[in-house]
């Protein structure tokens, strides 16, 4: 039997015929690179290849890197193999890698959502044969509202605050959840004032052309009285800490998808949890995975024991495989959190994956 | 029902006391008075009766939410909440109730005479119209499991605020056995008597535990200085049995534990020397299990526990008796507000009288000259099968609730052991979705035997990591129990150890918890069978 075109090894997922290596976690030749999160882009291949508007979010993050970026859609041949990127709706510069040769199409989706968030180019489904997906949430009880109506709860609870004295603290990963906030902000209510890691993420992306809502960094000169008047956007890691403490009284809002579950929730112990991801909900995947109409689907990330049984249940050909992105439900916290400290924090051999070869 | 389940959500969107206490009142002050009952009956563990069983409900659950059986099961993991599990799965309503809570409640108890057929055909319309937060809240009231995160005291706080009753009043008159049908809010707020109902209960006065919340000892020394004056204080043993609240009134006795349900048939040792009370008496005290006159191990009277028949063959093999140590009321007369030697007093001459001292014993006073002294004596405490040492301040009143102040309890260091972690299972509620509950195990030879399971003791931050471990580090799954790869050792500390034969290493610990994480220790240094066994040998157990 002939090799498949894409495998799963230890240093990623892997393109023989093609040489290239897709969001590899150790350090390779070839790396072609869904999105810029940390679990997803790592510093040490010798090339890079990404989408324009990962571009310098990836340079701010990763340093001077050998990097080639293209657009969705352009096509780029390597060893035979041809390559393409399509919008993965994750955020702003994700793409799903289009992998093809000899006729047969494999698509690694990277982290998708369904939604269109108004902000990251919205998903399109690829047809495929062989369709590598994550499911973060590939449990029925995730079901995401309309962004609408999240706003609008998110907009009237920052109201609230000001009327009744409150700072207001909304937080979000850095790159993605922070710009959805940005984006979709009552602005008439005040200004938005931004965390640093924040502002340094917003920045890279304005050099990369994208229009972003007007920002104020929070440095040690800020009026502390003016701040509280607008609305501060937070990393999950300024939780709790002094830098956030002084701003109090605040309430504080944090926005992932795991706040649907009310257990989850209240271990955060945040004032407010706002039910909203940048990944694809149960019906989402459901979905996006029957649009690709796909031979075989291989589930990386989340709930993959639970999710790959009820699809071969409805008549899918499902697949676990275990990635560095996580196995069954284990990166559930680590997806959401601030990418960069979340995998620094884990000593080195907690961090080594446990693969299996699962394409035949 | 609306206003229900918004404050529930609203209860749990803050963290803040002030905030909660606003929440509870503004609640008390939108609501008619029949809500603001069946609001405290829920918020004081007073529960409506159960009218569908549980398993139909998951079924038709199931079936209103049209996905295989398996799946609705792995989402309760997830989630670690039966009722949330269902709210989420079954399709989003545009309709909301506009139905009261106790109309509500009124038609879940109307259920008891319907067939499965109505009750089915009930509950399905019921969920079809309500929107997902009062779904949540009404399959909490339907499958009985009603906690909420807030205390009594902050509801009774909000109450007082409301009704201008003082706090300790209105935590009496929401005692004992009434039931939202049965007791209205004028009847609450209305000036009352003892004789209102002559089964309730006082709260009880809990003691602080003296170490706070470290567990490190405290000396003689810092006694001294944070209690002053050893003479100003009683000691007594603290026993480890049933705390219980003993009433007699107009010729009738009731028995109330700590969590105020009514245990009067459970303990039918007790009946003759509580008939022989004076009317009007009222005792604190604590059950225990008793052989030849000495108390025996808590384990001994679990076994009695939760058994809805107490047999003759139990009542031989565990025969309860009580040690009291505080007197409530006395002719009639609520006496909470003397001193504890006042009280002590009372208390004497009542069991000086009694025709059953073999079951209405006394909590004697330890002789004790000095912090010193008592320090020392403290360590005889599980010879005498007690767990440490209770001090009363002499002036003390008798108040209401756990307070700082005049009653301390001195704890003796728990027994340790370290051991490895073998299994991992999700937690509940705050902690769903996430492992943290542990199997432990010890050396037996070369073979690791499991022992005991601790779900408490770890912080949030090393939870997580020990989640992250389970999940990277399974090597089996049964169900919801994985195995996971021996390799975290744990500090286990526990109260008591006893031989089990219901176990397979042979003994079974009492209130075994996580002492600290051994960061330090190889699972190769972790402890042995033998090391517990040699404890049941010196005497750490009780003889059975």
């Amino acid at each position: 039997m002939a090799k498949p075109l894409l495998e799963f090894t230890d240093r990623g997922i892997y393109c023989e015929k093609g040489k290239f290596y897709i969001d590899p976690w150790k350090p390779v030749d070839d790396a072609v690179i869904t999105h810029a999160h940390a679990d997803h882009a790592y510093w040490g291949h010798k090339r890079y290849l990404a989408h324009h508007l990962s571009r310098e979010v990836l340079l701010y993050r990763l340093g001077e890197i050998n990097l080639q970026t293209v657009e969705y859609g352009e096509t780029i041949v390597k060893n035979g193999v041809t390559i393409s990127m399509f919008p993965a709706g994750h955020v702003i510069g994700s793409a799903q890698i289009r992998v093809e040769y000899k006729g047969v199409v494999w698509v690694v989706s990277g982290d998708y959502k369904t939604q269109d968030d108004g902000i990251s180019t919205p998903f399109e489904p690829v047809k495929c044969h062989h369709f590598i997906s994550e499911c973060t949430f590939g449990m029925p009880v995730y079901t995401w509202k309309p962004q609408a109506d999240i706003f609008r709860d998110v907009n009237s609870w920052w109201q609230s605050n000001l009327e009744h004295g409150l700072a207001t603290v909304i937080v979000g990963y850095s790159l993605g959840k922070a710009q959805r906030i940005l984006q979709n902000l009552d602005l008439s209510l005040g200004k938005v004032y931004t965390h640093g890691v924040i502002e340094n993420t917003n920045e890279a992306l304005r050099r990369n052309g994208v229009i972003l809502n007007p920002t104020e960094r929070i440095t040690s000169e800020s009026s502390k009285e003016e701040v509280r008047k607008g609305i501060i956007i937070a990393p999950p890691s300024s939780v709790g800490t002094p830098w956030m403490r002084k701003f109090g009284p605040y309430s504080f809002g944090y926005c992932s998808g795991w706040m649907a579950i009310r257990g989850a929730k209240r271990r955060r112990a945040a004032d407010r949890g706002f039910i909203m991801s940048d990944h694809a909900d149960w019906d989402g995947l459901v979905s996006a995975i029957d649009a690709t109409d796909c031979e075989c689907v291989y589930l990386t990330h989340g709930y993959t024991a639970t999710f790959t049984r009820y699809l071969n249940e409805i008549g899918f050909n499902a697949r676990e495989v275990h990635t560095l992105y996580g196995g069954e439900e284990e990166d559930a916290t680590v997806t959401e959190k601030d990418e960069k400290e979340e995998i620094s924090e884990l000593p080195k051999d907690e961090r080594s994956p446990q693969l299996k070869e699962a394409a035949e | 029902m609306k206003v229900f389940a918004n404050l529930f959500l609203a209860l749990d969107e803050t963290n803040k006391t002030n905030e909660k206490v606003k929440v509870l009142k503004d609640y008390f002050n939108s609501v008619p008075d029949t809500d603001k009952m069946h609001m405290l009956a829920l918020f004081t563990g007073r529960k409506p009766k159960r009218q569908i069983n549980a398993t139909l409900i998951r079924h038709w659950a199931i079936e209103a939410s049209n996905i295989p059986a398996w799946l609705f099961e792995e989402s309760y993991h997830v989630v670690g909440d039966l009722a949330e599990t269902m709210s989420l799965l079954m399709p989003a309503t545009e309709s909301s109730s506009s139905k009261s809570l106790t109309e509500w409640i009124g038609e879940i108890n109307d259920l008891a005479d319907k067939t499965e057929e109505q009750k089915k055909e009930w509950l399905l319309a019921s969920w079809a119209m309500l929107d997902s937060q009062e779904r949540f809240v009404f399959n909490k009231l339907l499958t009985g499991s009603f906690r909420v995160g807030v205390s009594q005291n902050l509801v009774v706080k909000a109450l007082a605020d409301v009704t201008r009753i003082e706090a300790p009043a209105l935590t009496h008159r929401i005692m004992g056995k009434w039931m939202p049908e049965d007791y209205t809010y004028d009847q609450l707020v209305e000036e009352q008597t003892a004789s209102d109902d002559i089964s309730r209960p006082y709260p009880f006065f809990l003691a602080y535990p003296i170490q706070e919340t470290s567990e490190r000892q405290k000396s003689a020394e810092d006694l001294s200085a944070a209690l002053g004056e050893a003479s100003d204080w009683q000691a007594e043993w603290k026993w480890d049995g049933i705390r219980a609240q003993m009433i007699k009134r107009d010729g009738e006795i009731f028995i109330w534990s700590r969590g105020e349900d009514l245990a009067t048939e459970k303990f039918p040792e007790l009946h003759p020397f509580l008939y022989g009370l004076p009317d009007g008496t009222v005792l604190d005290g604590e059950i225990l299990s008793f052989s030849n006159g000495k108390p025996m191990p808590f384990n001994v009277l679990q076994t009695r526990i939760g058994r809805k028949n107490i047999s003759k063959k139990i009542l031989a093999e565990s025969p309860v008796a009580t040690i009291v140590y505080d007197c409530l009321e006395y002719n009639g007369e609520d006496i909470r507000s003397k001193t504890q030697t006042e009280r002590r007093e009372i208390l004497e001459k009542l069991q000086s009288q009694t025709n059953d001292p073999e079951t209405f014993r006394i909590s004697s006073l330890i002789n004790f000259s000095s912090w010193q002294d008592l320090e020392t004596q403290r360590e005889q405490s599980r010879a005498m099968i007690a767990e440490g040492i209770m001090l009363k301040r002499k002036s003390a009143t008798y108040q209401v609730g756990r307070r700082r102040g005049d009653w301390w309890k001195w704890k003796i260091d728990p027994l340790s052991v370290d051991a490895v972690m073998v299994y991992a299972q999700k937690g509940h509620g705050r902690r769903a979705d996430l492992y943290t509950d542990y199997t432990f195990a010890v050396w037996d030879g070369d073979k690791l035997v499991p022992f005991a399971k601790a779900y408490s003791g770890l912080t949030d931050a090393e939870i997580n990591k020990v989640d992250y471990f389970v999940k990277r580090n399974t090597l089996e799954k049964f169900g919801p129990v994985r195995t996971v790869k021996p390799e975290l050792v744990f500090e286990i500390g526990f109260e008591g150890i006893n031989k089990s034969s219901r176990h397979k290493s042979g003994i079974a610990l009492r209130f075994p918890r996580i002492l600290r994480w051994r960061h330090d220790k190889p699972k190769e240094e972790a402890d042995t069978i033998e090391s517990l066994r040699a404890l049941l040998d010196v005497g750490y157990e009780g003889e059975n």
